[in-house]
C-alpha cells in the first residue's frame, strides 16, 4: 500500500488546521473583516458576534465560562501574562512561585526573569516516571507562596500531571494554580472547575486551529483571579490584553474547540491504538529501546522512546521522509540534549538517542505501519555503524569507560 | 538544518564500516568522544611497518550524520596513505570537503584526532616492541 510521503508525526510541535476550521475561518478575512471593538456599526457587531461565539466554544471545551477566557497571541503570551499577571498584581501578599523543572521554556524563563526582579521561584524536581511528588509540593509552599505553576501534559514526554490534586492543594493553601495546558485541551478531558484550576494557558496550533492565536482563562470567581496586564493600551479583553483581536484566528480557534469537543472521545481512542501499535512493534522488533516517561499517565497521542547507541539526528535523517523530533543535543539550538529527559533521571547518552513521536488527527494505520518499518530498519542499520553497540554486544559496561570529553 | 549532498552521500553509503582486530599489532586503533556528548568514533588502521603505509581502514561512529561523513571520508582518505601523510591531515580539510556548518565543526575535530589516537595507538604497540609479524604465523612458529 502506497503512503504519502512525508509523514507528519510531530503535532506536539504544531498540527495542520482542520479544513473545517479553515472554511470556518474564510469569512472573516474578507466579508466579515471588522475590528470586534468597533461598537458602532454592523461590521464591528458581525466581528463581535464571531469572537463571542468562539469564546463560548473555548469556555466549553474547558468547563470556563466565556468571559473567564482572554484571548493572546499564543500560549507563549498566555503563560507570560498568567505568571507576570500574579506576581505584579500580588506582590504585597508575596513573592514566592513554584514550578517545575520539565515546564516548556515559556513558563521556566519567564519565572527566571522574574528571580531578577526579587522573586524567589522553586523548580520542583520530577519522579523517574516525569510526574511531580505531591509532597515535594507542599512542603515547597510557604505564606510567601502566591502561585503554583505546573503544566498539564509535557510537551517532550506527554507525561500529564496530577492535576486534580494540585488543584486540591493550590486550593486549600490559598495560592493560585496556573497550569499550561497546551498539549492536553482539545486531547484529553480538561475541567478547570472539578480540577480548580485558576488560569489555563491554551493555544489554537496543537489542537488544528491556526497559528498565532491563543488564550488563557483567568477564574471570576471563587477566587477571583486579577492580573496586572504586560501590554498597555484599549484596554480590550477586560482590561488584561490590549490590542486589536484577531478575529479570524480566533473564529478558528472556536471551530477547533469545538471540533475538539465533540470528537475527543472517538479521537484520543484511535489514536491510542495507533500509539500503541508503533510502540509494540517497535517494542517487539528491537532489544534496547527504553520509553521515557510514565505510560500510565501520558497522552493518548504521544510516545518518546531512546534507541540506545543510535544517535538521534543521525536517527532523523535516517528517517527523513517522517516528521518527528529527537532530544539529542545536535538537534537543540542550544546543544545541550533535553533537560526534560535529564530532569527524569535519564542519562545524557540515553536522551541523545530519544526520539519524539505525536500522532495526529489525520494520521493513519498505514502511516504508522510504515513508520514501524523504517524506525526499525534505520536503527538496525545504525547499530551496525555504531562502536558503542558493539561494545555492549562485546560485554563491556559502557558507564564504566574511560571517556576522553571535550 | 540542511545536510550538503557529500555529508547525505557518505551517510547513506558509508566507506569502509567495520572492525580490524585491535589485538594485531600493525592494527592502531582510536576510540574518540564520549556517549554523554553524543558523538563516539573508532576508527581504525592496519599499518604496513616497512613502508608506513596504512593498507586498511575501518569506522564505526556513534553520532550525528556529520560525524558519520567526517569519519567516513577519515578512512577513505588515510587508506593508502603513510602514517606521515595521515598525521597531516587537518579537520579544516574535512570541513571544508563536506561544507560542514560551525555547529559540526566539532565533528571534523573528532575525526581528526581518532585518526591521530589510531596512528598513536600503533606506534605506542611499535614502540613496546610488540612483534610486527601475523600474531597467527607467530604462534605457528612456536
Amino acid at each position: 500500500m502506497a503512503v504519502k510521503l512525508p509523514i507528519y508525526l510531530d503535532n506536539h510541535a504544531t498540527t495542520p488546521c482542520d479544513p473545517r476550521v479553515v472554511q470556518a475561518m474564510l469569512p472573516y478575512f474578507t466579508e466579515v473583516f471588522g475590528n470586534a471593538a468597533s461598537r458602532n456599526h454592523a461590521f464591528g457587531w458581525q466581528a463581535e458576534e464571531g469572537v463571542e461565539n468562539a469564546r463560548a466554544a473555548i469556555a466549553k471545551l474547558i468547563g470556563a465560562t466565556p468571559k473567564e477566557i482572554i484571548f493572546t497571541s499564543g500560549a507563549t503570551e498566555s503563560n507570560n501574562l498568567a505568571i507576570k499577571g500574579v506576581a505584579e498584581m500580588y506582590r504585597e501578599k508575596g513573592n514566592h512561585i513554584i514550578t517545575e523543572a520539565t515546564e516548556h521554556k515559556a513558563v521556566l524563563d519567564t519565572c527566571k526573569r522574574l528571580e531578577k526582579y526579587g522573586y524567589e521561584v522553586t523548580y520542583l524536581p520530577v519522579q523517574k516516571d516525569g510526574r511531580i511528588d505531591l509532597d515535594d509540593l507542599r512542603k515547597a509552599i510557604t505564606p510567601k507562596t502566591i502561585l503554583i505553576s505546573i503544566m498539564y501534559a509535557n510537551n517532550e514526554i506527554g507525561v500529564i500531571q496530577p492535576v486534580s490534586e494540585i488543584g486540591a492543594i493550590a486550593r486549600e493553601k490559598g495560592v493560585f494554580f496556573h497550569t499550561d495546558g497546551v498539549q492536553a485541551a482539545g486531547k484529553i478531558p480538561v475541567d478547570v472547575q472539578k480540577d480548580n484550576i485558576d488560569m489555563i494557558s491554551l493555544t489554537a496550533h496543537k489542537m488544528y486551529g491556526p497559528k498565532g492565536v491563543g488564550a488563557l482563562y483567568v477564574r471570576r470567581r471563587n477566587p477571583r483571579v486579577q492580573l496586572s496586564a504586560i501590554l498597555d493600551g484599549g484596554g480590550h479583553e477586560r482590561g488584561m490584553r490590549s490590542g486589536t483581536l484577531n478575529v479570524t484566528g480566533i473564529v478558528g480557534f472556536g471551530k477547533a474547540s469545538e471540533i475538539c469537543m465533540n470528537e475527543m472521545p472517538v479521537e484520543s481512542a484511535r489514536l491510542m491504538k495507533l500509539r500503541d501499535r508503533l510502540k509494540d512493534n517497535i517494542l517487539s522488533q528491537l532489544d534496547e529501546v527504553y520509553i521515557n516517561g510514565s505510560m500510565t499517565h501520558r497522552l493518548p497521542h504521544n510516545m518518546n522512546m531512546s534507541f540506545a547507541f543510535v544517535e538521534g539526528e543521525s536517527m532523523l535523517m535516517g528517517i527523513n521522509d517522517i516528521a518527528v523530533s529527537s532530544g539529542s543535543a545536535c538537534t537543540s539550538a542550544t546543544l545541550e540534549p533535553s533537560y526534560v529527559l535529564k530532569a527524569l533521571g535519564v542519562g545524557e547518552d540515553l536522551a541523545h538517542t530519544s526520539i519524539r513521536f505525536g500522532i495526529g488527527r489525520f494520521n493513519t494505520e498505514e502511516e504508522i505501519d510504515y513508520v514501524t518499518g523504517r524506525v526499525v530498519e534505520t536503527v538496525v542499520r545504525l547499530r551496525e555503524l555504531s562502536p558503542l553497540y558493539e561494545m555492549a554486544k562485546e560485554g563491556m559496561d559502557l558507564s564504566k569507560m574511560q571517556w576522553n570529553t571535550h | 538544518m540542511a545536510y550538503s549532498d557529500k555529508v547525505v552521500e557518505h551517510y547513506n553509503h558509508p566507506r569502509n564500516v567495520g572492525s580490524l582486530d585491535k589485538k594485531d599489532p600493525s592494527v592502531g586503533t582510536g576510540l574518540v568522544g564520549a556517549p554523554e556528548c553524543g558523538d563516539v568514533m573508532k576508527l581504525q588502521v592496519k599499518i604496513n611497518p616497512q613502508t608506513q603505509v596504512i593498507e586498511e581502514a575501518k569506522f564505526k561512529t556513534f553520532g550525528c550524520g556529520s560525524a558519520i561523513a567526517s569519519s567516513s571520508l577519515a578512512t577513505e582518505w588515510v587508506k593508502g596513505k603513510t602514517v606521515e601523510e595521515a598525521l597531516s591531515i587537518k579537520n579544516t580539510d574535512i570541513v571544508r570537503e563536506l561544507s560542514l556548518p560551525p555547529v559540526k565543526i566539532h565533528c571534523s575535530v573528532l575525526a581528526e584526532d581518532a585518526i591521530k589516537a589510531a596512528i598513536n595507538d600503533w606506534k605506542s604497540k611499535q614502540a613496546a616492541g610488540v612483534p610486527a609479524a601475523e600474531p597467527t604465523t607467530a604462534a605457528a612458529k612456536q
